[in-house]
């Protein structure tokens, strides 16, 4: 019996945590299904009753959402495949060749890490005015195109692959790059789906950098174009909260779908 | 293949230079790119904070100059103080986490959506967390109302309107968002501490809190490193929090560091000193990890 009473005083303490991390989003939802009933004011109306979608079709056809979901699939798509080709390219002579300077880079790569890194972005600010980048995507995507933290989890899965394979390969007369390509990639696709994965998150909430970059509102990112809106439409709360939850379900469900890769990856990649 | 090991320059064989080129080859797009977007801007922005720069006339060299306007500069030592004070959600932070990491980190029916749960809001974007959060601590908002039922407050309070509050507010904030990020750092740290170590504590008739005090949170020590320094070097540079729920107000009690920089660098184009204000931060971002470092690698605070 006591053993019982402390199985339901962990769940309930376990689901008070998961209330209090979950409510904030839950009370998004219940704005955004609202038409009638107040935001504000005591006592607020906590369930949306009728529940209604209007507002989804509000923000969806008299703001320009549709763009800024367009904006952020691409500077996405484009962040994810840079990183994908250029964090394996490099990634793997640093794990599977011996060269001159090998070490070198290496440090220099680790460097990174405990670079001041803020810095580096009033000066990338300055790069991309004299590159004529300003206020483009490519001044969006260049500077984070390559993750460091890629190239070292990438690394890490690269020295996993079976010396025989790659013995294999080259009796067979393959050059380094059809061994990178047919026989290296394929192995490692586990890794560079948490580091699509990963990365697609990181440009997907991304709003900092954009926000430094992009001048027009018809380029904005939706974090970007949230914020934007939110000023524009300061009156219509209800439609802001709608727009809001469109840009979170996609990254909760992506989320829900690959946790596992969170859990884990998140310190395989860290350096200690 | 004898043929090719004839000997190419500084004695090195033919066959090691086409290696070595094509690994630098396979490397060279990275590095161009961390050239340009990594290396040269620090080296370069440091090397700014000496210069006038507006992006319109050529540098003009002042020498210290802007760290002497610093010191004198009231905006500076406000944001400063406010960045510093922000240091105070990381205890705090890494107190909570590894609790939560503890209570998640027990093999019972459902653990995983748990952990998703409280993992949520780190995967949330900060311009949602913050006009969501906004709208909640409204005077007339849900938390008020909730507080006031559960007999806490007696009248609401603008949370980020008030010239006291509003800084704590938006910590409060930046705690709901980390949570979960660092619980799956401690969880990780409590995953590789061995369970016989627990076990023979156990059976030496120690309380379960003496066994999380003196086996499991030495133990722990690595992690805690890793943790509070990921979090006061973001506690330093906090930033994005603060532009969407109180854009540095009320009255400049949540202007921190990083804003001042960004409103120097990038509305007011003074970038020499904005930088100037960055190789400060860096400084203290340096300091905070080296004290860190110390305080954590030599176990200092376990044996006192």
């Amino acid at each position: 019996m006591a053993r019982q009473g402390a199985i339901v005083l962990r769940y309930a303490g376990l689901l008070a945590l998961a209330a209090f991390t979950t409510f904030p989003l839950l009370w998004l939802v219940s704005i955004a299904l609202r038409t009638t009933g107040s935001v504000f004011g005591f006592p607020p109306q906590i369930l949306p009753w009728p529940p209604s979608l209007a507002n989804f079709a509000t923000v969806w056809s008299t703001m320009p959402l549709p763009r800024f979901f367009l904006n952020t699939v691409f500077l996405a798509g484009a962040g994810v495949a840079l990183n994908l080709v250029l964090c394996s390219l490099a990634a793997y002579p640093l794990a599977r060749m011996e060269f001159p300077g090998r070490k070198l880079v290496f440090a220099l790569l680790l460097s990174t890490l405990m670079l001041p890194g803020h810095i580096g972005l009033i000066v990338n600010f300055v790069t991309l005015l004299r590159l004529r980048l300003y206020d483009t995507y490519a001044g969006v995507v260049l500077p984070g195109a390559v993750s460091v933290f890629g190239i070292f989890l990438l690394r890490q899965a690269f020295l996993t692959v079976p010396q025989e394979l790659e013995d294999a390969a080259r009796i067979d007369g393959a050059s380094e790059w059809t061994i990178w390509w047919r026989v290296m990639l394929p192995v490692i696709t586990p890794a560079l789906a948490a580091l699509a994965l990963f990365e697609f998150v990181a440009v997907w909430n991304s709003f900092l950098w954009p926000l430094i970059v992009l001048n027009s509102p018809e380029k904005y990112p939706l974090g970007v174009g949230l914020l934007y809106l939110s000023g524009l439409f300061a009156h219509n709360t209800r439609a802001v909260a709608a727009g809001a939850v469109m840009m979170t379900v996609p990254i909760i469900v992506v989320f829900l779908f690959t946790q596992r890769f969170f859990m884990r990856g998140l310190t395989a990649g860290a350096i200690r | 293949m004898e043929a090719r090991r004839i000997a190419g320059p500084f004695g090195v064989s033919r066959r090691q230079w086409h290696a070595t080129i094509v690994a630098y080859l396979f490397l060279l797009p990275a590095l161009a790119l961390l050239g340009v977007f990594t290396f040269y801007p620090v080296a370069f922005g440091t090397a700014l904070s000496l210069f006038n720069y507006d992006v319109i006339s050529p540098p003009r060299f002042v020498g210290l100059e802007h760290f002497r306007a610093l010191w004198g500069d009231r905006y500076f030592w406000i944001a400063f103080g406010n960045s510093v004070k922000f240091l105070l959600v990381v205890p705090v932070l890494q107190v909570l986490s590894i609790g939560l990491a503890a209570a998640v980190n027990r093999p019972v029916r459902g653990i995983r959506w748990f952990r998703a749960a409280y993992y949520l809001p780190v995967v949330t974007s900060i311009v949602v967390v913050g006009l969501m959060w906004r709208w909640l601590l409204e005077q007339d908002g849900v938390l008020n109302f909730l507080l006031m039922k559960a007999g806490l407050l007696h009248r609401p309070i603008a949370w980020l309107g008030n010239p006291d509050l509003a800084l704590y507010a938006v910590m409060f904030v930046t705690l709901w968002k980390g949570l979960g990020y660092y619980m799956v750092i401690y969880l990780a740290g409590l995953q590789g501490v061995p369970p016989e170590f627990e076990e023979a504590a156990i059976t030496d008739g120690a309380s379960r809190w003496q066994v999380f005090r003196w086996v499991t949170l030495p133990l722990l020590r690595p992690s805690i490193l890793l943790a509070s320094t990921i979090s006061a070097i973001a506690a330093l540079k906090v930033f994005e929090e603060v532009y969407v729920m109180t854009g540095g107000g009320p009255m400049f009690r949540t202007y921190t560091m990083f804003f001042y920089i960004f409103d120097k660098g990038f509305q007011q184009l003074d970038l020499g000193y904005a930088a100037a204000l960055a190789v400060v931060l860096a400084a203290a971002v340096m300091l905070l990890s080296a004290v860190n470092f110390r305080i954590f690698r030599q176990g200092g605070w376990t044996y006192y």
